[in-house]
């Protein structure tokens, strides 16, 4: 402790509290750091890389896992260990690719080979195949003063959307040359789709090793919070370690509260996923400011009452009486047809009835008033029509869907600013 | 005081900000705080949701500026295309403007996502820009038509990038119908409510003109609001129908039939006005200038009626003949011909021809396609001897079939002969019907 005191700084408020937003932001937006709960996944990942970088053995791997289950921080920090060794350092080359990115193969090869540096040593050429460019490219590596092959890793994120590509052709050249070529490579692929498999092609797949390391967020909720707590700690570089002690106490006793633990169980058992726990924390450290230094239980509940609206429910807040109206006699329609589909008629003759009822006539619209309503609500993607119609039917009788369910209808009700009484209980008569 | 402390932007800013975004104070504090210092790393990207007018462009594009924050603000309705959604992006970054100088040509020529990313980081590093570089996309469901790549990897652009850049989308439509079916980077999701009816008096008040009391503004917009506010609350459509029938409010303080505190008498001298504005002019039947010379004329304006009361085309005597038996053929079931168009039919009840799945009427399920040699029986049984059909039938149907009155159904079928519809209401079929005496209702089975 007392070697601590000496270079100890007592910083203004303002100053730590922009530096904790500093630190935190960075940590929760980007992959750094160490993975939680997959270290038998890392090990085997950075074995897998080592045959290539080291032992000069090619290899295809894929890394598989739902959004957000820290795929690319696991290649990342693989690779983060593999460069630091020292025989690597200088002579692995890396090619990263993106399914969203290189939409079709010839853009990835031109991308492969700027990524390479070969784009002078290609020149003018042309090439009879894409597999002939990629063969010339990777011999190109091993002229110069090197006399071995140096190994080449392709990283392929969103692994599967290379799979659309016609034939296939970059996958069956790059898990080729991973099975035949003298240059070491390691073809890594990073997907989301479980099915992945069943996307390639049989050529290709035969090639492919069927090495395939899963990820699956199988973390307990103790693990839950404890990543809850590590994402938010301060760490001991902080250099106003008096205002830093003070902040990780906050986040213990935050873990301790029971509000906390029940937004947290929540989120939990609605998805493990750490990003959307990142998504969590960041909006609450967002709230953190001079005048309120430290991140409360409100905070959370807060953030947690932001973060899960339902957006629809928002919407129909906003929708006119009328255009309430037809939503209410819509979902008549569908209590009496079993939901079928209905068109713009039905629900202005339903929407009749109800006028019809009543004594005073607030709600006594002319016919392109309704529609225009009618077509508002279409915009907005509240109700859709049916496909397969032709376009040429009058838009009065296109059949449509309602795309509302119950509870959203009820929320949205119970909200409504000054929702007449009328209203309300034709609506209930057929919601409840 | 502002409501809107930050430290990491001037207090007088923050001020500024907060004078020109009424009723927003809640949004534009949330904003900041998720946008944080100008060089810390920002949410990837941020989902604006809300309806017209609840003022998403307008809150983005004063933060932004006020602020001077480094942006590139994209309508996607005037980048329709990939390419010019891209180069408009690397011209904001550069502040390259599109002039005669330059032949309106762009920064750079970028065709693919990929070359947008190289050439954004390219960009990126030349210009040293430490700060967070925001890009707007207004109107961002286009994106949903455009390249399936496009939206998914705006979402992440900061993870492809490598850069501190955020992603702002603005729209009315929910996230949900968004999202692709693999999944994406979750976008941070805000909405923006609709204004209540105070808030919009207060918005729609601050512009009050020159000449005028602020009160006197006031309390004609409270009017206004009275009138429109259960059938439309766009405050943008408010602000023009406020705009648009202000001289009429003004009229009697001008002539000096009234004070401009003579609340009752203004209100009772504007509200029919109203009244009558929203039938035509909210549905743009009219155009505002033509809505603007009635007021001047000071017409009776009960002559005035939108395009959809007076629609009717003049036909030939003998083509209404024709649209009346289509429109029979489309709204009668075919086997109760008989008993509408046989002379001795005897009497038949209604029930006779009830079926029991039978539950709607023609006229809410709309339309059915028919066959001609259908047509042309209810044709010669309802034309009777006033007129001898021999005009050719052929072009007149095409005739009507061109002015839309009639559809041709697509037959795949070879075998049978093309299919038509009648596609007019019934309104209109009434009053085309009465100009040739024929009382259509009595033939409709939906109203026997
Ligand atoms: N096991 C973990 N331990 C700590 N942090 C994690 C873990 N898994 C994911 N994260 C964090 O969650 C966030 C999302 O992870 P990452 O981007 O790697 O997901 P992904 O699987 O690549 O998702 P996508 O399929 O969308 O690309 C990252 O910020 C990462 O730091
Ligand atoms: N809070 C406000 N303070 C002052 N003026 C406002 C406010 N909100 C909206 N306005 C005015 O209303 C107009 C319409 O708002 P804006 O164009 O931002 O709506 P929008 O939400 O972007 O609608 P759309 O979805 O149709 O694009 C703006 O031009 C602005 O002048
Ligand atoms: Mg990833
Ligand atoms: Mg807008």
């Amino acid at each position: 402790m007392s070697k601590r005191k000496s270079k100890d700084l007592c910083l203004p408020v303002g100053e730590c509290i922009s530096r904790v937003h500093a630190i935190l932001r960075q940590r929760l937006f980007q992959h750094h750091g160490k993975p939680f709960g997959v270290d038998s996944q890392h090990k085997h990942l950075v074995e897998l890389l080592k045959r290539t970088v080291v032992h000069g053995e090619s290899n295809s791997a894929l890394i598989i896992g739902p959004r957000g289950s820290g795929k690319s921080m696991l290649l990342k920090g693989a690779l983060e260990e593999i460069l630091a060794m020292k025989q690597v350092k200088e002579n692995a080359l890396q090619v990263r690719l993106n399914g969203l990115l290189q939409t079709t193969d010839k853009i990835a090869l031109k991308e492969i080979t700027r990524q390479l540096h070969l784009e002078n040593v290609v020149g003018d050429r042309v090439f009879g195949s894409f597999a002939e460019n990629l063969a010339f490219l990777l011999e190109a590596l091993k002229t110069g003063d090197r006399k071995s092959s140096c190994p080449v890793l392709f990283l392929l994120d969103e692994f599967d959307l290379f799979a659309h590509h016609k034939n296939q052709t970059l996958l069956y050249n790059l898990f080729d040359i991973a099975q035949s070529a003298q240059t070491p490579v390691a073809v890594i692929g990073l997907t989301c789709r479980l099915d992945v498999m069943e996307l390639l092609e049989k050529r290709v797949k035969s090639r492919f090793s069927h090495r395939q390391i899963h990820l699956l967020n199988s973390f307990s909720f103790i693990q839950y919070l404890e990543i809850f707590q590590e994402k938010l700690f301060l760490p001991a570089s902080f250099p106003d370690s008096q205002f830093a002690e003070k902040w990780n106490e906050s986040i213990k006793s935050l873990v301790e509260s029971k509000m906390v633990e029940d937004i947290l169980q929540k989120q939990y058992s609605a998805s493990k996923d750490v990003r959307s726990l990142h998504m969590l924390l960041l909006l609450a450290v967002c709230r953190v400011s001079v005048s309120h230094p430290h991140i409360t239980a409100a905070d959370f509940l807060e953030v947690f009452r932001l973060r899960n609206q339902d957006s629809k429910a928002n919407i129909m807040h906003g929708l006119s009486v009328l255009e309430l109206c037809l939503i209410i006699a819509m979902k008549h329609l569908q209590d009496i047809y079993d939901g079928e589909p209905f068109n713009f008629q039905m629900v202005h003759n339903e929407f009749q009835k109800f006028i019809q009822r009543k004594a005073h006539s607030v709600y006594n619209f002319e016919k392109p008033v309704v529609m225009k309503a009618f077509e508002h609500l279409h915009q907005l993607e509240l109700i859709k029509p049916m496909e397969g119609l032709s376009m040429r039917t009058q838009k009065e009788y296109r059949l449509m869907k309602l795309l509302l369910d119950n509870t959203q209808v009820i929320e949205a009700l119970q909200k409504y600013p000054n929702c007449p009484t009328d209203v309300k209980q034709w609506a209930m008569s057929s919601l409840s | 005081m502002s409501s809107l402390a930050h430290t990491a932007y001037p207090e007088e800013k923050l001020q500024e900000v907060a004078k020109l975004t009424l009723c927003r104070e809640s949004q534009v504090s949330t904003l900041l705080s998720i946008f944080g210092e100008r060089q810390h790393l920002s949410f990837p990207s941020i989902f604006i949701y809300g309806h017209t007018g609840t003022g998403k462009t307008y809150i983005l594009q004063t933060v932004l500026s006020t602020l001077e924050l480094p942006c590139a603000f994209i309508n996607c309705v005037e980048c329709f295309t990939p390419r010019l959604l891209f180069e408009q992006i690397l011209n904001h970054l550069h502040h390259h403007h599109p002039a005669p100088e330059n032949e309106f040509s762009s920064k750079e020529r970028c065709d693919t996502f990929n070359d947008f990313v190289r050439l954004y980081n390219r960009g990126m590093s030349e210009l040293s820009l430490q700060e967070t570089f925001y890009i707007v996309l207004d109107k961002a469901e286009l994106l949903r038509e455009m390249d399936a790549n496009l939206l998914p990897g705006f979402l992440r652009l900061q993870e492809l990038t490598e850069s501190n850049v955020t992603v702002i989308f603005l729209t009315e439509i929910v996230w949900e119908t968004f999202r692709p079916n693999t999944g994406c980077f979750e976008p941070l999701t805000l909405y923006f409510p609709d204004y209540s009816k105070v808030e919009l008096q207060k918005i729609l008040s601050s512009e009050f003109p020159v000449k005028y009391s602020a009160e006197f503004y006031a309390s004609y917009i409270n009017i206004l609001l009275g009138v429109f506010y259960t059938v439309c609350r766009d405050i943008k459509e408010l602000r023009h129908l406020a705009a648009l029938n202000f001289p009429k409010f003004c009229e009697p303080v001008i002539k000096g039939e009234a004070k401009e505190s003579d609340s009752h008498k203004l209100w009772k001298n504007i509200e029919p006005h109203l009244k009558r504005a929203m039938q035509t002019v909210y549905l743009r039947e009219i155009s505002s200038s033509q809505w603007e010379r009635i007021q001047q004329e000071d017409r009776e304006a009960s002559h005035l009626k939108g395009l959809s009361a007076h629609a009717h085309v003049e036909l030939p005597y003998y083509s209404k003949f024709l649209l009346i038996a289509a429109y029979l053929a489309s709204f009668n079931p075919a086997r109760t011909d008989k008993r509408f168009f046989l002379k001795h039919h005897g009497k038949i009840k209604k029930t006779d021809f009830l079926k029991k799945h039978e539950k709607t009427s023609n006229h809410l399920l709309g339309p059915k396609p028919f066959p001609l040699d259908r047509l042309l029986a209810i044709l010669y049984s309802i034309v009777d001897s006033r007129v001898a059909p021999t005009a050719n039938i052929f072009s007149q149907i095409s005739s009507l079939v061109t002015l839309q009155l009639l559809t041709l159904v697509g037959h795949d079928d070879q075998l049978e002969g093309p299919k038509y519809k009648c596609t007019v209401s019934l309104d209109f079929i009434r009053a085309v019907a009465r100009t040739v005496n024929f009382d259509i209702v009595r033939y409709l089975y939906d109203f026997l």
